[in-house]
């Protein structure tokens, strides 16, 4: 794919998958009543499980580095979010509520990155890489 | 340092404060606004687009993934600014809350990215290289809350110091 055409497609992916993180995040949000960044929480996970999947199968030549680009840093890119994740954590600093601003912090980070791992692992289950 | 009331905006950048009933009337929630989504949509294609063309112009150096470390201290840093000032400014409706939706929701949630903070993190765990691995993760999340800090406090002091100032 010209250079210029893969941009785009990165770029308009990328405003699908956030524009996925903020339905996902509203329906979370009307359907759960704890106040904890549940959305955020769950995007930014099953992201990084998505992405470490996507990586994985580029690895093994299943799929093309476009795509992988175009799946990965585009539509996931978009999708899964940092600024927000580290605002929410530091507004449940301000509320004085350190578990939840620990967990929202390095929980979820480890959560993550384990579930990357498992994206990984699936993609060489999958007969790649 | 932290000065805002946190009561005046919602835990979450992306939830409404005031998805108002008060008038009684059915209203869609935000979230599936045709106007909200093409908001959303816009501007997360532009902090993608300049994620990728940053990532692009500035690859990894040595297998550290720096310029996604930059880009999301920066975005960070920069959502703490937009979401403070909005705050402060007003209740999260009209115009306010469209500029939170195009440039907090889209744009710096499309700039910054954490499934690649964690698929890198694995993939310098993977290759044996343990501490630098939990430095890069951890590193990000740490300066990462402190630069949402720093980020809310510069626009607090900018907010207060207009304030101070005489009328001209």
């Amino acid at each position: 794919m010209n250079p210029v055409m893969l941009a785009i497609a990165v770029a308009v992916c990328g405003g699908a998958g956030a524009v996925a993180r903020f339905v996902l995040d509203g329906v979370i949000r009307s359907r759960t009543s704890v106040r904890y960044p549940v959305g955020t929480t769950v995007i930014n996970i099953s992201g990084s499980l998505l992405l470490g999947l996507v990586t994985g199968l580029a690895l093994g030549a299943v799929i093309s580095s476009d795509v992988r680009l175009i799946l990965g840093t585009g539509l996931l890119g978009g999708y899964t979010t940092f600024s927000t994740a580290s605002f929410e954590t530091v507004r449940l600093v301000q509320g004085r509520r350190y578990g939840a601003a620990l967990l929202n912090g390095v929980g979820m980070l480890v959560v993550a990155v384990a579930a990357a791992a498992g994206g990984f692992a699936l993609a060489t289950l999958m007969g790649c890489s | 340092m932290l000065v805002s009331s946190p009561q005046q905006l919602p835990l979450d950048s992306d939830v409404e404060v005031d998805d108002s009933t008060a008038a009684g009337r059915f209203e869609v929630a935000v979230h599936l606004r045709p106007s909200s989504l093409g908001l959303v949509a816009l501007g997360g294609a532009v902090g993608t687009a300049a994620r990728y063309l940053l990532s692009a112009a500035y690859p990894a150096i040595d297998g550290l993934p720096v310029t996604t470390f930059g880009i999301n201290l920066m975005g960070a840093f920069l959502l703490g600014v937009l979401l403070e000032s909005l705050s402060r400014r007003g209740s999260d409706a009209g115009r306010r809350r469209a500029l939170r939706l195009l440039l907090g929701t889209g744009v710096m949630g499309g700039f910054t990215t954490y499934s690649a903070l964690s698929v890198d993190t694995v993939t310098l765990l993977g290759a044996g290289r343990i501490l630098e691995g939990i430095l890069y993760a951890l590193g990000t999340v740490v300066l990462g809350a402190l630069a949402s800090i720093g980020g809310i406090a510069l626009s607090s002091w900018l907010h207060t110091r207009r304030r101070r100032m005489p009328a001209s």
